[in-house]
C-alpha cells in the first residue's frame, strides 16, 4: 500500500510532462488549443471588459454596423451583438461540455462493461444498436414536449431547459463512444499485464480503473472532443427549430438562426456566431487529434 | 404619324379585348405556385379554425356570398344578395331566403341543390361535432329547402344583420352526399372527405398531403367556362415567413406568398430585386395578448387552464392586467416589426369605422411610471430580485407565441418593458404549425393555452362584428369536453357581456348596433380580457407577373383566384 502510493506520487509528473511534450509536437493541436483558450477567455472574461447587458434593448440603435460602442454591430432590436455572442458562447460551451461529459460517462460505462464482462456484451450492444437506430430529432422533440413542464417547475425555466437539453443530447450521443471503447477493451483485456494483475488477485473493479482505462483513454479523449462539437451543433439545431432555450436566451445557434433573415442588412449578425461555432468545433477537433497522439502509450518514447 | 398612332390604338384595343374574359380560356396559364409557410392540415374549414385551412379550402369550397376587397357582399353561389328591399329578408327580420344560381354543379358533375345547404347547417350544428365555425350558425333555428334552388334560413329572433350562415370563407357549403356519414363525432374520421372535399370553386383537389403540398387542378364543371385562367395550383406549405417572402419577392420561385410578416427592413431589401410586390389590406386583424384568467400551474395536470383549475393567482387582479397593458409602447412595436402593415390600437374591433370604439386612446401612450404606481397601490411589493410579489405570489409569467421573428422581437420588447414594472416574463415560442394546429393531443396549441400570457392575431370576416364578439361568450371557452374547440381562447366569462351580445342580436338599427358593439368592445378592453396591441394589415407578397390579385382582408385572400392570370 505505502509502496504503491510512493511510486505513484513520483511517476505522474514525468508522465504528464511526456504527454505535454508529445502534445506540443502536434502543431495543429497547439493551434487548436490556443484558439480554444482565446474563445474561452473571450466568452467568460470578455463580459467584464465589454459590460453591455446582452439583453439590453436600445431600439434607436438598431441594425448598426460595427462601431466602437458596438464592435459587432447591433441587431434589429438594438441588442449589442458582441455581448450576445459572448453570452451565447457561455451557454453553448456549457451545454457542449456538460453534454459531452454525460455522453462520455455513459459511453465509457457501457463500453467497458460490455467489453470486459462477456455475458453483458450481447445485451448492452443490442441496447446500443437500439439507440443508434433511433431517429435523433423526433426523439428530441418528443422528450422535450414530455418533460419540459415538469422540469421547468422543479428547476425553474433556465436550469430546467439546460438540464433537459444537456440530458437529451447526452443520452442520444453516447453510442459511438461505447462502441469504440468496447473494441479497445476487447483488445486490451487479453494482454499479459491484465492477466498478471488478475493473477495477483486484484479485484476486477481496480483492474478496470488502474489497468484498463488508462489504455483506452486515447480513444475516449477523441470521442470527447468530437462530442463537444456535435453537442454544440445539436443545440444549434434545436434552437433553430425553436425548441431549445427561450428566445431571449442567446446561444450561438439561436443567434445564427435569428440573424439569417438579416444576412443582407447586417451580415455581422450571422458572421460572428457562425465563426465562433466553426472555430470552436475545429479547434476542439485538432486538440482531440493531438491528445490522442499524446496519450497513445505506444507513442510515449521513454 | 397619325396613321401609326391610330394603328397603335387599334392594336391596343384589340389586345384589351383579348384580355377580357370572353376571349380568355380555361387553363391556359399553366401552374400557379402559392406558398403558405404554415401548411394546411385539412381542407375542411369546419374542422379547423385556422386561417391557413380556411384559405386553402376557399379555393374549392364556396359560400353563398363572399365579401369583396372593400368588405361588401358579393353573391357567389347565390343569384343575388337577399335584402329586405328585394324581399329576400323577411320584414320581421326572422328569416331570409337565398336563391341559388342556375345550373350550379359540384366538381363531380352532380347538381348543387338547397339540400346541400341544409346538410351543411346540420353538419356544423351536430352534437359532439366540435364544429370550429359554430358561431356562424348562432341563432339559426332552421334551414330548409323550399325547392331545389331556394334556401330558407329561420332565426330564433330578429336578425338585423343576417349574413352569417353560408357567408364568407368560414362557412362554405359542403356536399351532402360526400359528408353524409361524417356527422357529429365521426367528422374528423372522414379523412377522404376532409382532405378532398368536392366543391363548386374554380379548382378541385388533385392531391392533398397534410402539412405539405396541395395540388389543385381546374374544375371542369366550374360555372364560368372561361375561368380559371390557371390550369393548376400548387400550394406548398412549410418554411417560415421570411423564406416565403423571399421566394416571391427575391427569387421569383413562387407567385404568391401568404402572410409574409417579416421585419420591414428585411422586406425592403428583398423587394429591391423587383420580382414581386407587397399587398396590404387593413381588415380588422388585431395582434393581441391573452391573459389567462385560470391557473395554469403544470401540477394541476389536465385541469390547468380550465375553469376547474380555479382563478389565476395574479392575473385575476385587474390592477395587474391594466399595468401590463400600460407598460407596452405600441408605437415602438409597430416600428420594430410591422412598418407599413401595422398601427397601434387599443381596440379589439378596430374596423369598420362605425364599430371602432373612440373611447380607448389611453393605452396608445406608454406609462411605465403609472403602471408602477398602480401595482404599488394594489399591494404588489417589489422584491429584492426586481420582481413584484404579494402573499408569496410573484408576478412572473410564461409568455408564449408562435415562432416568427417579428413575434419574438415583440416578445423581447414587451419583456423588457414588463421588467421595468417588476414583472418577469419567461418567453416561449412554439412552431406555428403546432401552435395554430388545433391538435387536441398537443399541449402547445393556443386553444389549450397552457401559459399565463400568449400572443397571436385574430380577425373576423365581413363587416359585422356580431358573431366575432359572440366569441367571448362563456359557452365558447375551449375545454376538454368540447375537444378544445371554441373561439373564446382567452376564456373570458362575464354574464353581463353575454347579455350584451344577446341584446346585440336583437337590435336592428345600425346606429344602435354600433353603440352596443362599441360597448362590448370597451367591456372587453376595460376588463383587460385581452390586451390589443397592433391593428395589422394582412401582408402578402405577389409576383409582378400575376394579374387580378385583389388582396382581401374581409374574406379569404384567395377569394377571387378564379380571376387570377399570368401577365402576358
Amino acid at each position: 500500500m505505502t509502496d504503491a502510493t510512493y511510486i505513484e506520487d513520483e511517476k505522474p509528473t514525468s508522465v504528464w510532462g511526456d504527454i505535454w511534450r508529445q502534445f506540443r509536437a502536434h502543431k495543429g493541436g497547439v493551434a487548436g488549443l490556443v484558439v480554444f483558450l482565446i474563445i474561452l477567455f473571450t466568452v467568460y472574461v470578455g463580459p467584464f471588459i465589454h459590460t453591455i447587458d446582452p439583453n439590453k434593448i436600445d431600439i434607436r440603435a438598431k441594425n448598426q454596423g460595427p462601431s466602437l460602442a458596438h464592435p459587432f454591430g447591433t441587431d434589429n432590436l438594438g441588442h449589442d451583438m458582441l455581448a450576445q455572442v459572448m453570452a451565447g458562447g457561455q451557454i453553448s460551451l456549457a451545454v457542449g461540455i456538460t453534454a459531452m461529459l454525460l455522453a462520455l460517462f455513459l459511453g465509457t460505462l457501457v463500453g467497458v462493461t460490455s467489453g470486459y464482462f462477456r455475458r453483458l456484451d450481447g445485451p448492452l450492444m443490442r441496447v446500443t444498436d437500439l439507440f443508434l437506430a433511433l431517429p435523433l430529432l423526433p426523439v428530441l422533440l418528443v422528450v422535450i414536449l414530455l418533460f419540459r413542464d415538469s422540469l421547468r417547475s422543479t428547476f425553474g425555466p433556465e436550469t430546467g431547459i439546460f438540464i433537459l437539453i444537456v440530458f437529451v443530447i447526452g443520452i442520444t450521443s453516447w453510442m459511438h463512444t461505447a462502441r469504440i471503447v468496447r473494441g479497445d477493451v476487447l483488445a486490451v483485456k487479453n494482454q499479459e499485464f491484465i492477466l498478471a494483475a488478475k493473477s495477483a488477485g486484484i479485484r476486477e473493479f481496480r483492474i478496470i480503473l488502474r489497468h484498463l482505462l488508462p489504455n483506452v483513454m486515447s480513444s475516449i479523449m477523441v470521442s470527447a472532443t468530437l462530442g463537444i462539437a456535435s453537442a454544440i451543433i445539436t443545440e444549434s439545431a434545436l434552437s433553430f427549430l425553436g425548441l431549445g432555450f427561450p428566445s431571449d436566451f442567446p446561444t450561438w445557434g439561436r443567434l445564427l438562426y435569428d440573424g439569417a433573415n438579416f444576412l443582407q442588412i447586417t451580415p455581422a449578425r450571422v458572421f460572428w456566431p457562425g465563426l465562433a461555432i466553426s472555430l470552436t468545433v475545429l479547434s476542439i477537433n485538432y486538440i482531440g487529434d493531438a491528445v490522442r497522439d499524446a496519450l497513445d502509450p505506444r507513442m510515449l518514447k521513454r | 404619324m397619325k396613321k401609326g398612332k391610330l394603328l397603335l390604338a387599334a392594336s391596343a384595343a384589340l389586345m384589351a379585348a383579348a384580355a377580357t374574359p370572353a376571349f380568355a380560356e380555361r387553363g391556359t396559364d399553366g401552374d400557379l405556385k402559392i406558398i403558405f409557410w404554415q401548411a394546411p392540415t385539412t381542407m375542411n374549414p369546419y374542422l379547423s379554425g385556422g386561417t391557413k385551412e380556411v384559405y386553402a379550402a376557399s379555393v374549392v369550397l364556396e359560400p353563398l356570398a363572399r365579401y369583396d376587397e372593400n368588405g361588401d357582399l358579393t353573391p357567389y353561389l347565390a343569384a343575388e344578395i337577399p335584402t329586405v328591399e328585394n324581399g329576400g329578408v323577411a320584414e320581421d327580420l326572422t328569416s331570409m331566403t337565398w336563391k341559388l344560381k342556375d345550373g350550379l354543379k359540384w366538381s363531380d358533375g352532380s347538381p348543387v341543390t338547397a339540400a346541400d345547404a341544409v346538410f351543411t347547417w346540420k353538419y356544423c350544428t351536430a352534437p359532439d361535432g366540435g364544429c370550429a365555425q359554430g358561431a356562424y350558425y348562432e341563432g339559426v333555428t332552421n334551414v330548409e329547402a323550399l325547392d331545389d334552388q331556394t334556401i330558407k334560413i329561420s332565426f330564433d329572433k330578429p336578425k338585423p344583420y343576417p349574413y352569417s350562415a353560408f357567408v364568407g370563407a368560414q362557412s362554405p357549403i359542403i356536399q351532402a352526399k360526400q359528408f353524409a356519414d361524417c356527422m357529429g363525432a365521426k367528422a374528423p374520421e372522414c379523412t377522404d372527405a376532409n382532405f378532398n372535399p368536392i366543391g363548386t370553386g374554380p379548382f378541385k383537389v388533385a392531391e392533398f398531403k397534410p402539412g405539405d403540398v396541395i395540388s389543385y387542378v381546374a374544375n371542369e364543371n366550374y360555372r364560368d367556362p372561361a375561368k380559371p385562367a390557371f390550369a393548376s395550383i400548387t400550394l406548398k406549405g412549410g418554411g417560415d415567413a421570411a423564406s416565403a417572402a423571399r421566394s416571391v419577392l427575391e427569387t421569383g420561385e413562387f407567385d404568391y406568398a401568404w402572410n409574409t410578416q417579416v421585419e420591414p427592413e428585411v422586406l425592403a431589401s428583398m423587394m429591391s430585386s423587383g420580382k414581386g410586390k407587397l399587398e396590404t389590406a387593413f381588415g380588422n386583424l388585431v395582434e393581441r395578448l391573452d391573459l389567462n384568467p385560470y391557473a395554469v400551474d403544470s401540477s394541476l395536470g389536465d385541469k390547468r387552464s380550465t375553469k376547474e383549475a380555479g382563478p389565476h393567482p395574479s392575473l385575476s387582479d385587474p390592477a395587474v392586467k391594466k399595468a401590463l397593458s400600460m407598460a407596452i409602447d405600441r408605437e415602438v412595436l409597430v416600428g420594430a416589426g410591422y412598418g407599413e402593415a401595422g398601427q397601434p390600437t387599443c381596440n379589439i374591433v378596430p374596423a369598420p369605422a362605425i364599430y371602432a370604439s373612440p373611447n380607448n386612446q389611453d393605452c396608445l401612450k406608454q406609462d411605465i411610471e403609472g403602471a408602477n404606481k398602480l401595482l404599488d397601490e394594489a399591494g404588489w411589493k417589489m422584491g429584492s430580485d426586481g420582481i413584484r410579489e404579494k402573499d408569496g405570489v410573484k408576478l412572473s409569467y410564461l409568455y408564449q407565441t408562435s415562432t416568427n421573428s417579428v413575434r419574438q422581437a415583440t416578445q423581447a420588447l414587451i419583456k423588457d418593458w414588463w421588467s421595468q414594472i417588476g414583472v418577469a416574463a419567461e418567453l416561449r415560442n412554439v412552431s406555428a404549425n403546432v401552435f395554430f394546429g388545433g391538435d387536441p393531443a398537443s399541449p402547445d396549441t393556443f386553444q389549450k393555452f397552457y401559459a399565463d400570457v400568449q400572443e397571436y392575431a385574430n380577425q373576423f370576416d365581413g363587416a359585422d362584428p356580431e358573431k366575432y364578439l359572440a366569441g367571448w361568450m362563456c359557452d365558447k371557452i375551449p375545454n376538454p369536453s368540447n375537444g378544445w374547440q371554441g373561439e373564446n381562447i382567452v376564456r373570458y366569462c362575464n354574464p353581463e357581456y353575454d347579455a350584451l351580445i344577446q341584446e346585440l342580436g336583437k337590435t336592428a338599427e345600425l346606429e344602435k348596433r354600433a353603440e352596443i358593439a362599441i360597448k362590448a368592445n370597451d367591456m372587453l378592453t376595460d376588463d383587460f380580457a385581452q390586451i390589443p396591441i397592433i391593428y395589422r394589415g394582412s401582408l402578402s407578397a405577389s409576383s409582378t407577373s400575376l394579374e387580378g390579385v385583389k388582396i382581401n382582408a374581409w374574406d379569404s385572400e384567395l377569394w377571387n383566384v378564379a380571376d387570377w392570370s399570368r401577365k402576358k
